[in-house]
């Protein structure tokens, strides 16, 4: 049994690979072949293909994960990131912690969209609403295009089924830093997200190729945006947690490039977010969201892939390998240059909105917030990129940081938070400033109330104004809920008539709020830093943190140094408020060590405590003493950042639910889109 | 001319999404010949006299490595820098062995004279021993660099590098490529022949 | 009249969606333009801050060798650890004083990166780095010491102190001691 497994499962794989890259050519060339003429029994094949295509890639993984869990070292991907007393569920997550197995995972979940598209009930007489079947076939066999010219890089580049002769006695072993169940959920949420924008970039090049960029277009592929939006918050949000909790530097955004790379696509995204919704109520703009779509999946794709080019100088980047570098731009080019030229060829010809702009309407809010937030977009690219094109120009060697990144998205995203405040309040097409101002007054109560308390609990006038503004859409979107709920007739007054998707935008405007909040919280952070030996006490914010013992002890494949904290209220003689035990695991196989914080989360802050390294002191008499280097934090607000990105994901996740009631027909022209 | 317009402005993205591209290519290219790398791997030795590094001891039966060695030396040299903990250099078994058959037993005029060397970098000479009997005792002279001291010396920036020195009497051997990666086929054939074929 | 009458509106609109555009390309200009010359960090070798000091209040990276010898760490009145070093690029070495833990791996005789400003006598750090582990070393320390023809050590543990020491000696046959260091 093992020896069929260890014979089969790697060439099986590969095999399933190379299969999956076949059908997602086919998947690819077919239906477009057969969508040429109005009925041709090709245009059919999209849907079985694209299920095929992800059950191959299905059971690759499989192939991938029984050889990982059964030490088959043979091949290349197994030798050098695993080991054979690795735990067996980080055996299983190792595998897409490096190049190869992260491609196979990203194509994989491109596989499963296309699944995802494939099941959802069409058009049909019962389902008149549904997506049209010659538009989904188009989209499919789009998505089947990306598919193939990345399982082809996959194959070529970057196999994960690569043999390794001869064969190691036992593997290299992972970096322990990735032995960390929330590094095991990021990537394939963070991919997810990434990957889900494809498909909106498939509606988009279909509205190209046939020139219908409508309303009922928008409606269609809102639901994907949504989908891969809350997907790429989700990502983010577990990526920034991660770096908070466990790399125990004490931050939670570096401004790294990966990091960076990760939210300029969801920067465009939010603003497609909100673009799409303008295109299906007003008809307008559909030219920029067109563009927006486009834009995202390239920064999608050059996020994923152009950080791994060893191009941009960043700490989680992999080995890097030019040859695999220009592949991957030539992929970026062909999808996402071929695409941006269709859009430079196709989009001037696209029908003209009749519509214009009121600039008191939603749609001019929305305007405004897509233009903000692609001018965040294109200040974060540029930090970015300053560096390496600094190098290649003018060969000078620099690093941009925090400094700069604070310096220019925090004056960009104070007019945005305000503008996100009142553009719930405001209607479709045109209102007058005489009617606005009551709807957004409870809310401008609220902020104007809280002016004083905010400037004297937040610690710089800046903190204070960014928490005000916070709070301003939190408010603004809550009476908006309460004002639209005394809207409705007498006697249906329920929560649960007002539209889903009003609930969604609302609950994602909350969330927006308190990550703002807590971000705000943590710019008021405290922080200390003592050597100490057992018995210490010091004193943070009016609490007293005492070193009580420093232990010692075995774990599986490491060993294992804690230091014992009490925390007590007041002072040394307070009542015990909590205990925290930070620890540094040494790896000696991997002669590495790792930092595990230890974080007491509490509603309004975070206590959080990191043990930096032990010391050994002799004294005259030869008898030894340890002393620990300790970092206590207390992290106001922390854990709000991550619970606000918890709450925009629902927000996108409350959108999707399937509505009860039948949407309306959209403005303008009804006739189905192909 | 509104049409126009249009069509500048779409065309716009596309233009810049071009600029950016070939500033990828060029920073690509770059990578490629070492002339532009964000953790940049410099050669500086390249051109020098071999430098001066402390005597080498080598594993009981094998000649060791001195400064002395290339001061004497009268065939260009290939120095392999290795271990036996790095998996690049398990994978670079096979071409070694193969190259130093073919060195060993010279069937074709065109395989110029050429000594194989190696310098063993921070290794166990235990699983250094086991190493080379995979390999087929490839080399004619060994250093067994313990404490990482030589290779500094020679500016070795990881394991598998390979330095090609050609003899020179004046400064006792010249370094005239040095490759930062594992030996194979094809950077033997690009990168080390056309050398033996410059040298007279 | 009624023709006219979107059109005008439509113009109307536009004004306001090119001004906000304006207006917001303006303001990210600006903003990028002034933190990138403020915020900027750049690297530079210990010779260059001596040869070319820059204005105290700019923050900077610098890079270079721990001393041997060099490193004395005490502890201020409120436990925090202090340290003091002097950090070189093999021809100038520049004192840097640091409050806070040094990283795991900051060794005399290791590359490190500090960031913070300096005086005109001495570098206030407010952050240190050293390798993050055996394979890392900081691009910018690599560079510099290879511009300046050194060793590029960032693999393996470092040699040992009194080895650095007689690297950072201009000549390599003066003989190696504990007083060579800069």
């Amino acid at each position: 049994m093992t020896m069929l497994a260890t014979i089969f499962c790697p060439e099986g794989g590969h095999f399933a690979l190379a299969l999956a890259c076949a059908l997602a050519l086919m998947q690819g060339v077919l239906p477009l072949a057969g969508l040429r003429r109005t009925d041709s029994p090709l245009t059919a094949l999209a849907r079985p293909l694209a299920l095929s295509q992800c059950l191959a890639l299905l059971f690759a993984w499989t192939c991938l994960v029984t050889a990982s869990l059964g030490n088959d070292f043979s091949l290349k991907l197994i030798a050098e990131t695993s080991a054979i007393n690795k735990p067996w569920a980080y055996k299983i997550a190792g595998l897409w912690g490096n190049h190869e197995g992260s491609l196979l995972l990203w194509v994989t979940l491109l596989s499963l969209w296309c699944a995802g598209l494939a099941l959802l009930p069409g058009q049909s007489a019962a389902r008149p609403e549904g997506l049209p079947l010659r538009l989904r076939a188009r989209l499919l066999a789009l998505l089947g295009l990306v598919g193939a010219g990345f399982q082809l890089f996959c194959l070529t580049t970057s196999n994960p089924f690569l043999r390794l002769w001869p064969v190691p006695a036992d593997g290299m072993g992972m970096n322990p830093l990735l032995q960390d169940p929330g590094l095991a959920v990021h990537p394939p949420l963070l991919y997810s997200g990434y990957v889900g924008f494809a498909v909106p970039f498939a509606f988009a090049i279909s509205a190209l190729l046939d020139g219908r960029a409508n309303a009922l277009w928008a409606r269609h592929m809102r639901p994907w945006v949504i989908s891969a939006w809350a997907l790429l918050t989700l990502g983010i949000t577990l990526g920034s947690w991660w770096s908070y909790s466990v790399l125990g530097w004490g931050g939670y955004w570096f401004w790294d490039p990966v990091e960076n790379a990760a939210l300029i696509p969801w920067l465009t995204g939010t603003a497609l977010l909100h673009s799409v919704l303008v295109v299906e109520k007003r008809n307008l703009l559909h030219v920029w969201c067109l563009l927006l779509a486009i834009a995202t999946f390239a920064f999608s794709l050059s996020g994923t892939f152009l950080v791994r080019s060893g191009i941009l100088n960043s700490v989680h980047a992999f080995a890097n390998d030019p040859a695999r570098g220009l592949f991957i731009l030539g992929l970026l080019g062909l999808y996402g240059g071929g695409s941006l030229l269709l859009f430079a060829i196709r989009a001037p010809a696209l029908p003209t909105p009749q519509a214009g702009f009121s600039p008191l309407s939603r749609e001019s809010a929305l305007l405004l917030n897509n233009i903000l937030l692609c001018t965040l977009c294109a200040v974060v690219l540029t930090g970015t990129l300053y560096p390496p094109f600094m190098q290649l120009l003018f060969g000078r060697t620099l690093s941009v940081g925090k400094p700069f990144f604070d310096a220019t998205t925090i004056p960009l995203t104070l007019p945005l938070l305000a503008v996100m405040g009142v553009s719930m309040a405001l209607p479709w097409r045109q209102t007058r400033a005489d009617r606005l101002l009551p709807r957004l007054a409870p809310a401008l109560l609220i902020t104007a109330g809280n002016i004083l308390p905010a400037f004297w609990l937040f610690p710089t006038p800046l903190a204070a104004l960014s928490a005000l503004l916070a709070l301003w859409v939190i408010s603004a979107a809550l009476c908006d809920l309460i004002l639209r709920l005394r809207g409705l007739p007498e006697g249906s007054r329920q929560l649960h008539r007002l539209p889903r998707s009003l609930w969604a935008a609302s609950l994602a405007h909350v969330g927006v709020g308190v990550t703002i909040l807590g971000l705000c919280g943590m710019a008021g952070s405290q922080e200390r830093l003592i050597e100490a030996r057992p018995g210490t006490h010091a004193t943070l914010t009016g609490r007293d943190w005492e070193l009580t013992a420093l232990t010692a002890h075995h774990g599986p494949n490491y060993e294992v140094v804690e230091a014992h904290l009490t925390i007590r209220h007041h002072d040394a003689h307070g009542p015990v408020l909590t205990e925290l035990t930070p620890e540094i695991r040494l790896f000696p196989r991997q002669g590495q060590r790792t930092l595990h914080v230890a974080i007491l989360h509490r509603p309004l802050e975070d206590l959080y405590a990191a043990l930096g390294s032990v010391k050994e002191e002799r004294d005259p008499q030869g008898q030894s003493h340890y002393s620990a280097i300790l970092r206590l934090h207390e992290n106001p607000l922390a854990s709000w950042i991550w619970l606000g990105g918890i709450v925009m994901a629902l927000g996108g996740g409350l959108h999707l639910l399937p509505s009860r009631r039948r949407p309306k027909p959209v403005e303008g022209e009804l006739r189905s889109c192909r | 001319m509104p049409l126009t317009r249009r069509h500048l402005l779409a065309a716009l993205p596309s233009l810049g999404a071009a600029g950016l591209g070939l500033g990828f290519i060029r920073m690509l290219h770059g990578l490629d010949r070492g002339q532009f790398d964000p953790r940049a791997i410099n050669t500086p030795l390249t051109g020098q006299p071999v430098p001066e590094f402390p005597a080498l001891s080598s594993l009981p039966g094998q000649a060791g490595l001195t400064r002395e060695d290339f001061r004497t030396m009268t065939q260009p040299v290939l120095l392999s820098v290795w271990a036996s903990w790095c998996l690049p250099c398990v994978e670079e078994i096979p071409f070694i062995s193969q190259l130093a058959a073919s060195l060993a037993a010279p069937r074709k005029k065109r395989d110029a004279p050429l000594a194989l060397w190696g310098l063993c970098y921070k290794d166990q000479p235990a699983s250094a021993s086991r190493w080379l009997e995979r390999a087929g005792q490839p080399f004619t002279r060994l250093g067994l660099d313990q404490d990482g001291q030589a290779a500094i010396e020679w500016g070795v920036t990881g394991v598998p590098e390979a330095f090609l020195i050609m003899p020179d009497p004046q400064v006792g051997g010249r370094i005239v490529w040095h490759g930062t990666g594992g030996l194979t086929e094809a950077v033997y054939q690009t990168r080390v022949v056309p050398h033996l074929e410059a040298a007279p | 009249m009624s023709a006219s009458f979107p059109l005008t509106r439509r113009k109307a609109g536009r004004f306001w969606i090119i001004l906000a555009c304006l207006l917001c390309l303006g303001g990210a200009v600006g903003l990028v333009l002034n933190a990138l010359s403020s915020t900027i960090v750049f690297f530079m070798a210990p010779s260059q801050v001596l040869a070319h000091p820059p204005t105290p209040t700019r923050t900077i990276r610098l890079g270079g060798m721990v001393v041997a010898g060099s490193l004395h760490t005490g502890r201020a009145s409120d436990d925090t650890p202090e340290a003091r070093f002097d950090v070189t690029d093999g021809q100038a070495a520049v004192t840097v004083q640091y409050r806070g833990i040094l990283p795991d791996l900051f060794r005399e005789g290791q590359s490190v990166v500090a960031l913070g400003r300096y005086d005109g006598h001495g570098f206030t750090a407010s952050e240190v780095l050293a390798k993050h582990d055996e394979t890392y070393m900081p691009k910018e320390v690599a560079d510099a010491l290879q511009k300046s023809g050194r060793w590029d050590p960032r693999f393996g543990p470092p040699p040992n102190a009194a080895d650095w020491n007689s690297m950072t000696v201009p000549h390599p046959d003066t003989p190696p001691g504990p007083g060579a260091a800069p």
